[in-house]
């Protein structure tokens, strides 16, 4: 599990009060894309991204066939044939790594897409409807929060038959809580704006109040919660995977810790074994934070760090 | 009034560093505060009065610069005041009253501790004496002293606003700021609290520079005013003649934004809502759209104020003539 | 009080979901997993514990609502079964010799995150576009962004194994028993360092950028331009007025992460073969130890809520707002 936890970046995305993004009123947007775009985290962090994006979906060209074949002398240190060298069972690392990103990238921005959908379901629902349904959705929302989510994780993947869809399943019943209490906030305080209850004295429709007038002014809390949740999902996997609970004959970064780790890649030396995987984790990961950054800083000016050095006299 | 001045400010610039544009929020301001006099000092929100205030106190920080000019105190460059210098001056020599006594309240900590730590900072009394001294404060704005104890949140909006005052003269400044020291409350506790900066005025002393918007406020309780427009002083001159005979047009729709509770009905002018071109560098006057339409020879920028009459300033063209110089 | 009663009465509600939830799995799961445990344990198995176990997962033949019963109340009197990795061990007695691991290694290294990373956030923002503002987040973050478990393995690799300056795994020295002497606390010290070391460098970024973000937007607030013209010092508005109010949403923060720090304390423990329930959540997943893995999950949750809760009435003290009302 990675330091951005869905529930941190509460504190994160939302510093001061959540009415700081749709202050500037209804022109969500263009300000919003063009200012990611020039910032330079963002660019960094989109260049690291795409990079691995086009690893994953080039890893059958790059390194054809199936990775978890014995090709090769076991525990090679990484040489010009094999540049990540070779597993303790002789499989080829960098063909490892390359077909893991497929898996995890795909884990990760699945339960993402997926845990930010249901967060901004029930959080938007909350907010507009108020009252009971606001008092129950919240409940729920703050119990699923509070329950800690690796053993959690740990008897829901167990119960439930092995495999990828298991693990994206119970990363998005873990994972939506934290975005729901993020955006449910954040809606709450559009819905308390003069043109929402302008739309429902006007009679709009309830759906489309929510989603042309209400969403539009989220789209900023609503990326960077994605963003969160693709981090958690990510680092969530590989936890797991480690642990034993997902599918161990699926290629990605988590099982080829749980395996470097099985190896006893730690005592015999091969340091090459666990390096790679967890370093694009990381490198993901990080890129991802910095995007997310980003955009709040572009959304926050306040956040932004001046150049000309102090505050105080 | 005395004329021995406590604080001059002469020619003061401030201008606000933005990312593309420079903002000049005080423009070439002067005036001075004599020993004891209260001296107010009246504009629309935005038009840079609070900023003189907080360039006084040396609280402007990124991206607010102070560019030019010069502010003595008692004799003293408060601009060359540095560090330590300038800790030691702040609440001792000069006090302020911000605008809104909840926001300028410390949430989490008692009244008491929020005036005692004044008193362990600047004097190195010990917590016990401190308390003590804050007691008398409040009871000074009569509040009993029970309340050292309360949080902010415990007190009426009135009552803190006194605690704030009480705060304010722990140090017997000689100078007290006050930033639309009542703006928040309404009218009946206005009055209340006025009354009481009133006595407390006359019995210590102090001098105060008054900032509000509320021209017949300021009216009651100053001796000398000044007008401030878009960075720039309009007029300056004694209260009760400024208020008699106004001479900028500026002066006049400001103080018909506040209508009369007596006498006949008249229409409301409006103060327009003109955007500040700062230095006058977008090409038009940044107060000719507050102008009434018989003054529409005015252009370009709002000139420097010259003395008309003994005490009496004016920032007008040569080509305006001035009527009513009653002085 | 109102308050307090208020979130006391939602910890218990999120309990007895977590109970709910534990007795539901296996009784609407596909029936393959409980049953294979039984095959693989019963040959070693009493009657009785057979029976409990059933009853346990749901395979008598009681109406459901009774089963539901007698669950909750064998829960609350500490009856999980016994544990099938560790038979015939009750899982209760299983757990209750191993969370005191856990509590150190988790606790410890909480500690320190959130107090270095919280000062570390306060002087960041105090001094805005200083060294410390933009230096450390980036490599915090850098370094936030390995999951927990990667970052022990490496730690273990080059401080453990290359350098030897650590010891590999436990919780102190092969051999010896627990006492109270100096040399059995340093060799505890000496092993919980490393994990407590990874714990604490993965979780500050997130402390230390949290409590950055909230106390810059405190210090636009008008007391601390207030606290300024009173000519206090530098140190005392940073602290007592600054800092003291950014504090509140960081103790908040601080109740919502912990069930992700104990996540992350529980996979480290796996690393370092730390005796923590963590380590003992591995053995009881590659067991399919099932009463285990529940009864790890239950115990944590409750230990989470607990947390939770002392969080709430350290919060009541800190904002005197939320005491009257």
């Amino acid at each position: 599990m990675s330091v951005t936890t869905p529930s941190e970046t509460v504190a994160l995305a939302t510093p001061d009060d959540p009415a700081t993004a749709p202050a500037s009123g209804r022109r969500p947007r263009r300000g919003l894309i063009r200012g990611i775009l020039g910032n330079r985290k963002a660019a960094f962090g989109a260049a690291v991204l795409l990079l691995f994006g086009v690893v994953a979906l080039a890893a059958p060209l790059l390194a054809p066939g199936n990775p978890s074949l014995i090709t090769a002398i076991a525990s090679q240190p990484p040489s010009l044939e094999h540049l990540f060298g070779t597993t303790a069972k002789g499989q080829d690392i960098l063909a490892l790594t390359m077909h893991g990103a497929r898996t995890s990238l795909l884990v990760g921005f699945v339960v993402g897409a997926a845990a930010t959908l249901v967060g901004l379901l029930v959080g938007v629902a909350s907010a507009y409807f108020g009252w009971v349904i606001d008092d129950l959705l919240s409940l729920v929302t703050n119990v699923f929060l509070l329950i800690p989510g690796l053993p959690l994780l740990v008897i829901l993947a167990a119960f439930l038959p092995p495999g990828i869809g298991t693990v994206v399943v119970v990363l998005i019943i873990t994972g939506w809580a934290g975005s729901a209490r993020v955006l449910r906030s954040q809606a709450l305080s559009i819905r308390s704006k003069d043109f929402v209850a302008a739309a429902v004295v006007t009679g709009e429709h309830p759906l489309r109040i929510m989603f042309r007038e209400i969403l539009p002014n989220m789209a900023s809390i609503v990326m960077s919660t994605f963003l969160a949740c693709v981090i958690f999902g990510i680092g969530a996997q590989a936890g797991l995977e480690f642990l034993g609970l997902g599918d161990a004959s699926v290629v990605s970064w988590g099982t080829n810790l749980y395996w470097a780790s099985n190896d006893g890649a730690l005592f015999t030396g091969a340091w090459w074994a666990f390096v790679p995987s967890g370093l694009c984790i990381a490198l993901v990961a990080f890129a991802l934070a910095m995007v997310n950054y980003a955009v709040d800083e572009v959304t926050n000016p306040r956040l932004r760090t001046t150049k000309k050095g102090r505050t105080r006299a | 009034m005395s004329t021995t001045p406590i604080l001059e400010v002469t020619n003061l610039r401030v201008e606000y560093h933005g990312a593309n544009r420079q903002v000049v929020a005080v423009n070439d301001v002067s005036f001075s505060i004599g020993e004891g006099e209260i001296f107010g000092l009246a504009g629309e929100s935005g038009c840079g009065k609070s900023t003189v205030a907080n360039a006084i106190m040396r609280l402007l920080k990124d991206p607010a610069e102070i560019t030019g000019g010069q502010i003595r105190f008692k004799g003293r460059d408060l601009l060359a005041l540095r560090g330590e210098e300038l800790r030691r001056f702040r609440w001792k020599e000069i006090a302020m009253i911000f605008q809104s006594a909840m926001n300028s309240l410390n949430p989490v900590m008692t009244i008491g501790s929020q005036m005692v730590d004044i008193f362990t900072t600047h004097e190195g009394l010990s917590v016990k004496q401190a308390r003590s001294r804050s007691a008398e404060l409040l009871r000074l704005v009569s509040i009993d002293p029970v309340r050292l104890d309360s949080y902010p949140h415990q007190l009426s909006g009135g009552m803190r606003q006194r605690a704030v005052i009480a705060m304010a003269l722990a140090l017997e400044p000689s100078l007290l700021i006050m930033d639309e020291p009542t703006t928040a409350l309404d009218v009946v506790v206005q009055q209340e609290i006025m009354a009481q900066i009133s006595d407390l005025q006359r019995q210590l002393g102090f001098s105060v520079l008054f900032i509000t918007h509320d021209m017949s406020l300021m009216v009651e309780l100053s001796h000398r005013m000044a007008v401030m427009h878009s960075g720039r002083l309009v007029e300056m001159a004694d209260a009760e003649l400024m208020f008699d005979s106004p001479l900028h047009p500026y002066t006049l729709s400001l103080m018909n934004a506040f209508p009369p509770l007596t006498g006949p009905r008249v229409r409301l002018t409006g103060l327009s809502d003109s955007v500040r071109a700062a230095d006058g560098s977008a090409g038009s006057c940044s107060f000719h759209v507050s102008c009434p339409p018989d003054l529409a020879n005015c252009s370009g920028n709002i000139p420097d104020l010259r003395e008309v009459a003994p005490g009496r300033f004016v920032a007008e063209h040569p080509r305006t003539s001035i009527e009513g110089t009653a002085a | 009080m109102r308050f307090i009663v208020r979130r006391l009465a939602f910890y218990l509600l999120a309990f007895w979901v977590s109970i709910t939830l534990n007795f539901l799995l296996p009784r609407f799961m596909p029936g393959d997993p409980v049953t294979r445990m039984f095959a693989q344990a019963a040959n070693k198995m009493q009657p009785h514990q057979i029976e409990q176990l059933r009853q346990l997962f749901g395979l008598d033949e009681r109406p459901i609502w009774q089963q539901y019963l007698s669950y909750v109340q064998n829960i609350f009197t500490g009856q999980m079964g016994v544990s099938i990795s560790r038979f015939p061990t009750p899982v209760s007695e299983v757990i209750g010799s191993q969370i005191g691991w856990t509590l150190l290694l988790g606790g410890t290294a909480l500690v320190i995150a959130v107090v270095i990373g919280n000062l570390l956030g306060i002087l960041a923002a105090w001094r805005r576009g200083g060294v410390l503002d933009s230096v450390f987040p980036p490599i915090l973050v850098f370094v936030g962004s390995f999951p927990y478990f990667w970052l022990a393995m490496a730690a273990l690799y080059l401080f453990g194994v290359v350098l030897g300056w650590f010891p590999i795994r436990h919780a102190f020295d092969a051999g010896m028993t627990p006492e109270l002497s100096w040399t059995f606390l340093s060799s505890i010290a000496t092993h919980l360092f490393l994990p407590a070391l990874t714990i604490v460098l993965v979780s500050i970024g997130g402390w230390m950028l949290g409590m950055r973000n909230t106390m810059i937007a405190t210090t636009a607030e008008d007391y601390i331009l207030m606290a300024e013209a009173k000519g206090l010092t530098n140190n005392r508005i940073m602290f007592r007025y600054a800092a003291r109010n950014a504090m509140l949403p960081s103790v908040t923060a601080f109740g919502m992460s912990f069930g992700f720090i104990v996540g992350g304390a529980l996979l480290t423990e796996v690393v370092f073969a730390y005796p923590g329930v963590g380590y003992q959540l591995l053995a009881a997943v590659q067991g399919l130890d099932y009463p285990l893995m529940q009864g790890i999950f239950l115990t944590i949750t409750a230990a989470v809520l607990v947390a939770n809760f002392l969080v709430d009435i350290v919060y009541v003290r800190l904002d005197p707002r939320v005491r009257v009302s």
